[in-house]
């Protein structure tokens, strides 16, 4: 079965104007978004206090979050823990001042019984479900930097490996896609105001760990094709190495896009941040991977001279494709 | 087929074996089960067994096999674990031994492991579950660094007046503040005579002269980097080992103690749910008393004093590592915990035996010069108490008190006459030189410890967690190879069987490092199930592009493979990369993922890569093809 036309000659790169002119608003707007409406950080990076409830009778979350503001929790975030009884409110140390001790913790006892004061004030019929979850700030700001860490390490690394097995346009076209992608998915989560927590952070690179494999896949094309021809138009080279591997990178995302439907519908909430981030990071990292990686290589001014394999060194290079 | 070696099936076969073999284990599901261990004094035989089983059939409990493990000459290792068919019983099961045994037994919920013994043999067990998946209780603790260096000021700072005293020096004052140690002098002369005598008698202080102004000479004392660095270090250490012995009171099957970061610790305890018992055994205080000891078992009074219950007036009976079947002590303490001001191991200068150097401070020197002098040849030992907070309600009121637990961690002979400094020998190990001088500063020098993360999971939502993973693990995995059978016909059906076989492996791989399975790492399986196809997906195009070329099926194949290879081998260093950032990620979550990301992208370059190459050159071997199916 093939449900791409193995002979597609569509010509990508001739869109590049647009496609680049897209990519660049989509990053402004994803800088703007994550500058002006930030990101919806969970428990792990601000810290604070979890508390979790249940009412006998089913309640409306607007009624809960109505008692937690006229008790003076006006900055608690309140959700339902799938069902119509039980709620989970997470409080971040702001939202409870009197709770907070010396070095910026909280008092996760104390906080978890001024909540449940607030909510009994307003109906009696609702109860602590167990012991509060807190973290401590400090602990959640550290991880944050190590996170940044982290996309720094990620960056560099496939930078160095890809400017000594391609060449340094081939890094720099790759990183700053990379970036893109990043970056947009970041955006696309703050723009949603989804929570942004750990699992989302693993996801935000894993998405950089699927989107490099799929740019390093049409390069490779790309070097090899350079190689073969014998008069090697780049606009043309390049063109051709994203048809040819058009179905595979499009077969591989909806494999994978498929795998992460699964664990979206079926894996739970503790994975659900996960898979839809990865499903916004496929996405992208497919579309920049035909129309936005490419581009940047021409621009960068990509030539058959500079792949080809320095011959007098090592003549076993030369025989590889 | 001629390019692919016969060795290459032989590897394959042998690798697919030995990865059936080791994610085996994973099949079977871990049992609800409750663990008894013996506190101090009591035992564990088969007279207990008949207790347990009158216990469990007075609230009509049924279990489901009862067995005692561990060593039976070593005192205090044997565990029983009565073994349950449903989480409710289990949980009864626990309330009522803990009531029908008393405070002599440790009782906790476990999982009990069903893998048959000729699998655990061959060293083959299954993933341990992390606390998302079986329910339990993670804490986060911090240790109090500036503490520890506030202390070793406050230590310095009596050691520099002792010394200063010793060489006759004046001064004014001697004091710490937030910025080391001060010391305040009557004159120039004295002021060089003393950072003389402390550079000669401290050199892990820095030491500068400070402004002087009219009579006062200030000399400033700051601990030296290095030292400092030392200092965190075995605080940490020292942390952690309580830590663990606190653990173990707990009964917990596997807990997890873990250093993380410079000053902090993980405590991950499953099955637990009661987050304030926890608490306090974890943040108990400690403390240390040096005794006289007066006698030890094999002696009539000790055998006495434990069968008969007949204790001489100006004695206790202890027990502990030191003395597992019992010591008589004197009630008189010689010197506290809070005397002792620094203990560490190392070796006997002269005959290179593992010892532990004790440091006391003025105070605590005087007294044990006293005891000494008199007591040459008579044993002294060390007991180490935990002060448990406990709080109970009283006619409706809550009540705090202080369990504490004492044991003996140390019996040994008085070989001359010492004060403030003197080292105890005859340790059988280096280990057990470090054990005892970790146990002697956790009781004296601890540095304070808070919680700054707690988290509970509730044991309905760990069970809830593992199905919906497996559920997510099989449904993604069968539309994936559904997809690629339609798709990719014959070669999409090995590709299957590489994805599966791939998932074998992943498993087998994680259960043989001992990877804690959790819900990211569950999503790391899935995420590479749908990556891994990504190979052949490579592989299946090139092959496709070499027919459309007009090569012969044969050699399409071995195009494929060839040149798809380079690809594969680019693309996967890449995004392995992009996994070793997720595992050097610090904490928990984000690290099982990317530990199984990493797994994961190695495995499926094997199977996508050589177990289809091994299985496609199987079935198209030397036959003479017109046509693939691809």
């Amino acid at each position: 079965m093939e449900i791409f036309n193995h002979n597609s000659n569509v010509n990508f790169l001739g869109l590049r104007k647009i496609s680049i002119v897209l990519a660049v608003l989509l990053m402004l707007g994803s800088v703007f978004v994550i500058a002006t409406r930030g990101l919806n950080y969970g428990m792990d990076f601000t810290g604070g206090v979890l508390v979790e409830v249940s009412y006998s009778k089913p309640v409306q979350i607007a009624n809960a979050r109505a008692a937690l503001t006229s008790g003076g929790f006006k900055e608690a975030v309140v959700q339902s823990l799938g069902n119509s009884t039980d709620l989970s409110i997470r409080l971040q140390p702001k939202a409870d001042p009197d709770a907070v001790k010396a070095g910026g913790k909280m008092d996760a006892a104390k906080v978890a019984k001024d909540v449940l004061a607030a909510l009994k004030a307003k109906r009696s019929d609702v109860k602590l479900n167990r012991a509060p979850d807190f973290v401590g700030p400090q602990v959640g700001a550290e991880l944050r930097t190590s996170g940044i860490y982290a996309v720094i390490f990620v960056i560099i690394g496939i930078m160095g490996y890809l400017w000594i097995r391609f060449e340094r346009r081939f890094a720099i076209a790759a990183v700053v896609t990379e970036v893109h992608d990043a970056l947009v998915t970041v955006g696309i989560i703050a723009l949603t105001g989804r929570q942004f927590d750990l699992t989302v952070l693993a996801s935000v690179l894993a998405v950089v760990g699927y989107s490099i494999n799929d740019k390093v896949v049409v390069f490779d094309r790309v070097r090899e094709l350079f190689r073969l021809a014998r008069k090697a138009e780049p606009e043309e080279v390049l063109n051709r190495s994203i048809n040819n591997t058009l179905s595979r990178t499009i077969i591989t995302s909806l494999f994978t896009a498929i795998t992460m439907a699964a664990l979206y519908f079926f894996g739970g909430p503790a994975v659900h941040g996960f898979a839809i981030t990865m499903l916004i990071g496929i996405l992208i990292g497919t579309l920049s991977s035909i129309f936005i990686a490419s581009p940047i290589l021409l621009w960068l001014g990509v030539s058959k001279k500079d792949l080809m394999p320095v011959t007098k060194d090592n003549p076993e290079l030369a025989r590889r494709p | 087929m001629s390019d692919f070696p016969r060795w290459k099936y032989a590897l394959v076969v042998v690798v697919l074996l030995l990865g059936l073999l080791y994610a085996l284990p994973n099949v079977f599901a871990p049992q609800p089960a409750v663990q008894i261990s013996a506190n101090r004094g009591a035992r564990i035989d088969a007279s207990m067994q008949d207790k347990v089983e009158s216990i469990l059939k007075k609230d009509k409990l049924t279990w489901d096999k009862i067995n005692i493990t561990g060593d039976s000459k070593q005192e205090g290792s044997q565990r029983m674990l009565v073994r349950f068919h449903s989480d409710d019983v289990q949980t009864k099961a626990v309330e009522a031994l803990k009531d029908g045994l008393g405070n002599q037994y440790v009782v906790a919920p476990n999982l009990a492991s069903t893998v048959p013994s000729w699998l655990r043999s061959l060293h083959a067990n299954s993933m341990p579950l992390g606390l998302d998946l079986q329910g339990g209780v993670h804490f986060l603790m911090q240790v109090d660094q500036s503490g520890v260096r506030q202390r070793q000021e406050q230590v310095y700072t009596g050691d520099v007046r002792q010394l200063l005293r010793e060489k006759n020096i004046r001064y004014l004052s001697v004091s710490h503040g937030g910025k080391g140690v001060v010391a305040v002098l009557r004159s120039e002369a004295d002021r060089s005579a003393a950072t003389d005598a402390i550079g000669a008698e401290y050199p892990d202080l820095d030491i500068s002269n400070g402004p002087s102004t009219g009579n006062r000479f200030v000399l400033d004392m700051q601990i030296k980097p290095d030292k400092l660095r030392e200092l965190a270090q075995n605080t940490i250490r020292q942390n952690l080992s309580t830590l663990r012995n606190r653990v173990n009171a707990l009964g917990v099957s596997e807990p997890l103690v873990q250093q993380q970061g410079n000053s902090r610790i993980v405590v991950d305890l499953a099955g637990i749910q009661d987050t304030a018992q926890a608490k306090r055994i974890l943040g108990a205080q400690a403390s240390l008393e040096y005794r006289a000891g007066i006698a030890q078992y094999p002696d009539q009074r000790v055998i006495d004093a434990v069968e008969k219950g007949i204790v001489p007036p100006d004695a206790r009976l202890y027990y502990g590592k030191a003395c597992p079947r019992g010591c008589l002590l004197s009630k008189q303490v010689i010197v506290t915990g809070d005397e002792l001001t620094n203990a560490n191991s190392g070796f006997d200068q002269q005959q290179g035996s593992p010892e532990v150097q004790v440091t006391l401070n003025a105070a605590g020197a005087k007294r044990m010069r006293t005891f000494t002098e008199s007591n040459v040849g008579k044993p002294m030992a060390v007991v180490y108490i935990d002060h448990i907070p406990q709080t109970k309600m009283v006619d409706g009121k809550e009540v705090h008190s202080f369990k504490t637990s004492e044991r003996v961690i140390s019996y040994a002979t008085v070989n001359g006459v010492f004060g403030r400094q003197f080292s105890t020998t005859g340790l059988d190990s280096p280990k057990e030189a470090s054990d005892l001088a970790l146990l002697l500063k956790a009781g004296s020098l601890a540095a304070p410890m808070t919680f700054v993360e707690q988290h509970v999971i509730g044991p309905s939502l760990g069970r809830d967690n593992i199905r919906k993973g497996v559920s997510a693990v099989i449904l993604g995995l069968s539309l994936v190879l559904l997809a690629a059978l339609i798709y990719y016909k014959l070669f999409g059906l090995v590709a299957d069987i590489a994805l599966v076989l791939n998932l074998v492996l992943l498993v087998a791989v994680m259960s043989m490092i001992g990877v804690t399975l959790t819900m990211p790492g569950i999503a790391g399986i899935v995420l590479t199930l749908g990556m891994a196809i990504d190979s052949n997906v490579l592989i299946c195009e090139r092959v496709r592009e070499e027919l459309r070329n007009g090569s012969t099926p044969h050699a399409s194949i071995r195009a494929g493979y060839e040149k798809a290879w380079a690809t594969i081998l680019d693309a996967n260093v890449t995004h392995l990369l992009a996994a070793m950032a997720l595992m050097t990620m610090g904490s928990g979550p984000i690290r099982g993922f990317g530990v199984t990301l990493f797994i994961g992208i190695l495995t499926s370059m094997f199977t996508s890569v050589t177990v289809t190459h091994a299985i496609t050159a199987l079935i198209h071997g030397r036959r003479k093809l017109k046509t693939l199916s691809v």
